[in-house]
């Protein structure tokens, strides 16, 4: 008996070593998290009013390469609806706004003015004018990030109206 | 290749290829230890306990500290203090950890003096004891370089400047050290390296050596008994432990070193918290200015004695003192001439010598914070001759000894 | 029991130790000053009750907005404080709220005679006058009544006292000189975020001209405060602030004048800037003392169980 009282006895006091233990790995987790200005720099504000037609503009939100795409009124006439619902409008003008960034492998593909499409060199897959795939291995379209419309500026890192309307409708996987 | 035999269990598996139980058997079932200790004997313990934890914070601030000269004090002062999550946290206890070690480290050596525990086949435990609170020191001094204020910067020129050694003016050994004129950007980053790789690992090495050093001698007692390790031990297995004058170092010592690590934690945490300031110096808040020297300009609370001694002479006889300061406790078991292994309160006129040194000691340490002027001066002077005078008799008075 | 005789040994030594590189020689190296709470006993007292109706008059009369923003009544001189710290060394306080932050007295000494008010006489003489002429009255027989008046007028056009933030006392009564870069505050005011570097370095720019203006006139550049919470302690900087001279004997910053209100606030802004995980210390710290009382109870109990058969 005295034997496993004592056995208990240590194992009790192992237990409660335990939860400090656990105590010091939340505070370790916690010293992993981003840190507060890394967070508060999340926001990017882009003025498209400048933007020029069918010209790739590549502007930078959280380290990620953001496209912004001003659609000429032929691109916009040719578009199906799957193509339409992705387009944001800023003063009535179309854009694509996405991440930059393939959804295979998270290469950067390359903009092709004449095909209007991307390109991604790494492993050849291709995107439309609205980012959508076209050609695999991608089999998703490239990401929308969190955005609100302003006059003519979009706050990148901000969840808006239309963001969420995009949302909700699934557009946003 | 040795033969195998299929194993029955986990335990089996691993003792074919490690060899756990011999280890298991070897370090801590069967490592006696004597019965008839006190709590100062978990000093050992304490200390590891307390590495362990500067290993763990020191982990964390590594990961945003910045060792530029002009980032270094925001990368600490901010980035940690500020936005990481508990940053403030590893700090704290990295700080109080590496001034409360000292103190440990203080009362582990003086149980050791006081109880003859460097003696007769136990030098090398004193030696390497010694190595690792120079090990100890050289990683705090470059520690304290680290967050590029005030104090790091005026006592990283002060320290270097003892390099010239007085009137030989070798201002290029100097430079060397620093790579540059002042302490700068070559001087930071090098102490950076010091601190995070070359001396932690020289520790772990020392720490090695100290437990190894310590296995065959045996961990002394406080009654000066000798022991014969292995009768007791045949005692203990045949499970007459009560009548053994020797415990298991697992679980029985481990047990009370635990209770001990417990109390002690709780006095760490409370420092931690509550009462810092003296870990981490106000003076040191301000960022590193060469063109400032701060009012008031001490060292650590631990480095003081040994400055002291330094401070009451002229340039170069301070700097001989100093030297004889720090060299001398490795020297103890040599000069101590006495055959007897007994607490110092048996132990004729070192029982005084005993606590001379310690009480002068602390009076040098005193001294050594407090702006050199007036009376001051004179009582560091006087501290300063008695604990060379000290270890000048200390020979002599062990030599008249009478064999217990 | 000896071992509670060894304890009792070790942490009488160990205390004594402490309290002789702590307490005491940090004692012996920096002397005492007692705080005056704030009541500027210096200062003559105010005998005139003011009427801030008349005040506005003299305010107005006495030409204080040739210098002196008050942008809650939308007067401004239109000067930059760049180009105001060219003119007179440091940017004028903006007087929106000067009534609540600082002490009545102090603000009537400060019209009457600004070097006295500020205790920076030492700095200033016939040959150096300071930045702000002392007022000389607006055409009334009393100029005492006046003075009383205009500080009325302040305090009338001035929030509450208990509206004062710690930002605003700061701002106004420190920030003008000291920067605080933990808080991204110049003294042009927050360092906004630049898209461009070139509109950063030009802004960076104008308060390095800024901080050369002042320079020149405090002798050198007043530090950054971001640390000075945990650099200096906390009654070193009440009584530095009540007066620095108390504790920096012919130092050139002047006394600021603020209330004993406005300057717990500025020490609040302080440990926001230099100590904001200060309550957290507390509050973890409690939970981990909660925590280690049982980590004690079961090691010992631990402890007692393996010793049992060892005894």
């Amino acid at each position: 008996m005295n034997q496993t009282r004592r056995g208990f006895m240590g194992k009790a006091f192992g237990a409660v070593a335990g939860v400090g233990a656990v105590g010091a790995l939340y505070a370790m987790k916690r010293s992993w998290d981003p840190l507060p200005s890394v967070k508060a720099a999340g926001f990017t504000t882009i003025d498209v009013s400048s933007c020029a037609e069918n010209k790739l503009v590549v502007e930078k939100w959280r380290g990620k390469p953001i496209f912004v795409l001003r659609k000429t009124a032929e691109m916009v006439a040719a578009q199906d609806e799957a193509q339409n619902a992705r387009d944001i409008i800023v003063e009535g003008a179309h854009f694509m706004i996405a991440i930059g960034l393939c959804t295979h492998l998270g290469c950067i593909p390359a903009y092709r003015e004449d095909k209007t499409d991307f390109k991604c060199a790494c492993h050849g897959g291709e995107f439309d004018s609205s980012g959508i795939n076209t050609v695999l291995p991608p089999e998703k379209p490239l990401l929308i990030p969190p955005f609100k419309v302003t006059g003519s500026t979009v706050v990148l890192g901000e969840e808006g109206e239309v963001y969420k309307k995009m949302k909700e409708s699934g557009l946003i996987a | 290749m040795a033969h195998f035999e299929k194993a029955n269990s986990l335990n089996e598996w691993f003792d074919q290829r490690l060899g756990v139980n011999t280890l298991q058997r070897v370090l801590a079932k069967e490592y006696w230890i004597p019965k008839d200790i006190n709590f100062l004997w978990a000093m050992g313990m304490v200390l590891a306990i307390t590495f362990g934890i500067l290993l763990i914070s020191g982990i964390f601030l590594l990961m945003y500290y910045q060792p530029n000269v002009d980032l270094a004090f925001d990368s600490v002062n901010y980035t940690i203090m500020q936005e990481v999550g508990f940053g403030w946290l590893w700090r704290h206890v990295h700080a109080v950890a590496a001034s409360v070690v000292f103190l440990i480290i203080y009362i582990h050596m003086f149980t050791g003096i006081y109880y003859g525990s460097y003696k007769k086949g136990r030098e090398l435990i004193w030696i390497s004891g010694m190595l690792l609170f120079v090990a100890f020191s050289a990683e705090a001094f470059s520690g304290y370089m680290l967050p590029w204020g005030q104090m790091s910067y005026w006592a990283g020129m002060v320290i270097t400047n003892l390099f010239s050694a007085g009137s030989l003016e070798l201002n290029g050994v100097v430079e060397w050290i620093r790579g540059d004129y002042v302490p700068a950007q070559a001087f930071l980053t090098r102490f950076f390296m010091l601190h995070v790789l070359l001396i932690p690992v020289a520790i772990m090495a020392l720490i090695g050596f100290h437990f190894g050093a310590l296995r065959l001698p045996h961990v002394n007692n406080q009654n000066g008994t000798d022991i014969d390790f292995e009768e007791e031990a045949a005692k203990y297995k045949s499970g007459n432990k009560a009548a053994s004058k020797v415990i298991a170092f697992a679980n029985d010592f481990m047990s009370k070193d635990m209770f001990v690590v417990a109390v002690y934690l709780v006095f760490f945490f409370y420092l931690v918290f509550w009462n810092y300031a003296f870990a981490m110096d106000p003076v040191n808040f301000d960022p590193a200015d060469g063109l400032v020297t701060p009012a008031h300009i001490y060292p650590e609370w631990y480095f003081l004695w040994s400055y002291e001694i330094l401070r009451p002479f002229s340039k170069d006889i301070g700097l001989i003192a100093f030297a004889f300061a720090q060299v001398i406790f490795v020297m103890l078991p040599f000069l101590d001439r006495s055959p007897n292994t007994v607490p110092a309160n048996r132990r004729g006129l070192f029982k005084f010598w005993f606590w001379a040194m310690l009480v002068d000691m602390i009076v040098l340490t005193a001294m050594g914070k407090l702006p050199p002027a007036g009376i001051f001066s004179t009582i560091g002077l006087v501290a300063a001759l008695v604990f060379i005078g000290l270890w000048l008799v200390l020979p002599i008075i062990t030599k008249l000894e009478k064999k217990l | 029991m000896k071992e509670f005789f060894i304890l009792a040994v070790v942490a009488f030594f160990s205390l004594v130790t402490y309290w002789l590189v702590e307490p005491f020689a940090h004692g012996q190296m920096h002397a005492h000053v007692e705080s005056e709470h704030f009541a500027y006993a210096d200062l003559p007292a105010l005998e005139k009750k003011g009427d801030a109706t008349k005040g506005a008059d003299t305010f107005m009369a006495g030409g204080c907005i040739g210098c002196h923003n008050v942008k809650a009544l939308g007067m401004e001189t239109g000067m930059s404080a760049k180009d105001a710290a060219a003119a007179y060394g440091v940017n004028p306080p903006d007087l929106s709220n000067a009534g609540a932050i600082y002490d009545a007295k102090f603000l009537a000494d400060l019209i009457k005679n600004p070097a006295h008010a500020t205790a920076v006489e030492h700095k200033f003489n016939d040959a150096r006058f300071h930045p702000m002429p002392a007022f000389y009255g607006a055409g009334g027989d009393d100029i005492d009544q006046e003075i009383a008046d205009i500080v009325a007028y302040l305090q009338s056009i001035a929030v509450k006292p208990e509206e004062v933030t710690p930002e605003m006392a700061f701002k106004d009564a420190c920030g003008r000189c000291h920067a605080v870069r933990y808080t991204k505050w110049t003294q042009l005011g927050e360092m906004p975020n630049f898209k461009h570097k070139k509109d950063e370095l030009r802004f960076q720019a104008d308060v390095l001209d800024y901080q050369d203006a002042v320079k020149g006139y405090m002798g050198k550049l007043p530090p950054d405060l971001s640390m000075y919470i945990r650099s200096r302690s906390e009654h070193f900087l009440k009584t530095f602030i009540e007066n620095p001279q108390s504790q920096l004997h012919g130092t050139a910053m002047p006394r600021t004048g603020v209330t004993a209100e406005s300057a717990e606030k500025v020490i609040e802004y302080l440990e926001f800037a230099g100590d904001p995980k200060a309550e957290m210390r507390n509050e973890v710290g409690k939970n981990v003392m909660i925590f280690m009382i049982f980590f004690v109870l079961f090691a010992y109990l631990w402890k007692r169980q393996v010793w049992k058969d060892l005894h």
